[in-house]
């Protein structure tokens, strides 16, 4: 039931955000993400926008996780 | 790109981390995933199987349906047989059954019954239905709650008067506390619920680590996520350390979301709370305040008070604390299915039950 789906920010009017989930735009609230910009991704749950996906440490964490991989590649 | 890696990437990523929890985990460990999208997460992608013997990976009680009880369910299919009143209510609970019949039932029977994808479709039900009465069923953790927060707020300031909410909202602390006390249950560590923490933040759950000793790592949903989860846990353990660590940074910050507490806190006050088979658990249920209490369907409606009792035969109680499998309840896929389940973790697609039997899980002992 916590199920949450990322998307896009495309579009702000207010308190709703046009957003693309995987390919479909969506509708949602954005209440309780006020700060979100477009461009930005957002976990969507229920029709709400519930966090700003941090794209940086998205980043940060695959790079990291490649760099082992790569090491360990290396290493075999 | 954020999110899509490639498969041959994931395969080496899941490698190292596999390799590492084969080095670090040869001495017994239990793990209990909290969250119910953790248990289908685990299941769909066969994780305890790829884990060494000695890991034991453990459902808890993170299904917000699965721990409804049976007198609430019974309490919001009396208010769904109303005359007058249309209820909104997420997919999850038409199912679930009651003493005597479920909200399927009910509807066949001619009761208004809509499924809603968010609370902004039930404010629309009520603004589109002046002269009907619309109930949203007010389920889940501090995930969900703070849009159903939102929907009150909304509600008071457009003064949208025949749209209220039947509030059995629970949180997620006082419940891993209780889990923490249990004596029958052996579990070393927890993967604590990704988007849950999101909202809350680590503060109100770092009492497990420091107090009890049982370290957590708040984990994310793709199996690479959870893989690390459980790497990360197992460093803990042979650093000798007991922190709350959060593996799903991209998502989850130490302080969680302070716009969303905020509506929480401003809409909702603590109360008790029955869980199904766990019984009263103190201040873990959040009550609509005095301040929103036209919205508040409990005090608009005079609901009877039913009883709670546990299904006849089913183990729902024992499987939600983990201490048992569902594969270990003598009504597993015997008498008890997805299309004819007996328990709520059978009927909820995030129920232990229902993933285990999903994805022909075997106990794993
Ligand atoms: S298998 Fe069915 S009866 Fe047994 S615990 Fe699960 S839901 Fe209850």
């Amino acid at each position: 039931m916590c199920l949450a789906i990322p998307a896009k920010v495309i579009m702000i009017e207010g308190s709703i955000a046009k957003v693309d989930m995987m390919g479909n735009e969506r509708v949602v609230s954005i209440d309780l993400v006020p700060e979100v910009g477009i461009g930005e991704y957002v976990l969507v749950h229920a029709g709400f926008a519930i966090s700003v996906i941090d794209d940086e440490s998205a980043k940060e964490t695959e790079e990291l996780l490649l760099e082992v991989a790569n090491a360990y590649e290396e290493g075999e | 790109m954020l999110m899509k890696r490639g498969s041959k990437e994931s395969a080496a990523k899941a490698g190292i981390l596999l390799a590492e929890i084969e080095s670090l985990g040869q001495s017994p460990f239990t793990i209990m995933e909290v969250c119910g999208t953790h248990t289908v997460a685990i299941a769909k992608n066969a994780i305890r199987e790829l884990l060494p013997k000695s890991i034991r990976l453990v459902s808890g009680p993170g299904c917000p349906v699965c721990v409804t009880s049976n007198g609430d369910i019974d309490r919001y299919l009396y208010l769904a047989a109303q005359k007058n009143v249309i209820t909104a209510t997420f997919g999850d609970m038409i199912r679930v059954p009651g003493t005597e019949k479920n909200l399927q039932e009910l509807r066949a029977e001619g009761a208004d019954i809509r499924v809603v994808y968010s609370t902004q479709d039930a404010l629309e039900l009520a603004r589109q239905n002046p002269d009907k009465e619309v109930v949203f069923l007010g389920i889940g953790f501090e995930t969900t709650v703070p849009t159903v927060a939102v929907s009150l707020e909304i509600a008071k300031r457009e003064a949208i008067k025949n749209y209220s909410v039947l509030s059995m909202h629970k949180v997620v602390p006082p419940v891993l506390k209780l889990l923490a006390e249990d004596e029958q249950l052996l579990v070393d560590a927890f993967l604590d619920p990704g988007h849950v923490c999101s909202i809350i933040g680590i503060e109100p759950i770092k009492f497990m680590a420091e107090d009890y000793g049982k370290p957590g790592v708040v984990t994310g949903f793709e199996a690479l996520d959870i893989l690390e989860g459980i790497a990360m846990l197992l460093r803990q353990r042979a650093e000798g350390r007991s922190d709350i660590e959060i593996q799903y940074q991209r998502v989850a910050k130490p302080e969680g979301n302070p716009q969303a507490k905020m509506f929480i806190e401003r809409v909702f006050e603590r109360i008790d709370a029955s869980w199904r088979g766990i019984g009263i658990i103190p201040q873990s249920g959040l009550g609509i305040r005095a301040d929103y209490s036209p919205w508040d369907a409990a005090r608009k409606f005079s609901l009877p008070v039913f009883q709670s009792r546990e299904t006849p035969g089913c183990r729902c109680g024992d499987v939600l604390r983990g201490v048992i499998y569902p594969t270990q309840c003598p009504l597993f896929a015997e008498y008890c299915t997805p299309m004819k389940p007996i328990g709520p973790c059978m009927v909820s697609t995030e129920g232990s039950c229902a993933a285990y039997h999903r994805y022909a899980q075997r106990s794993v002992d």
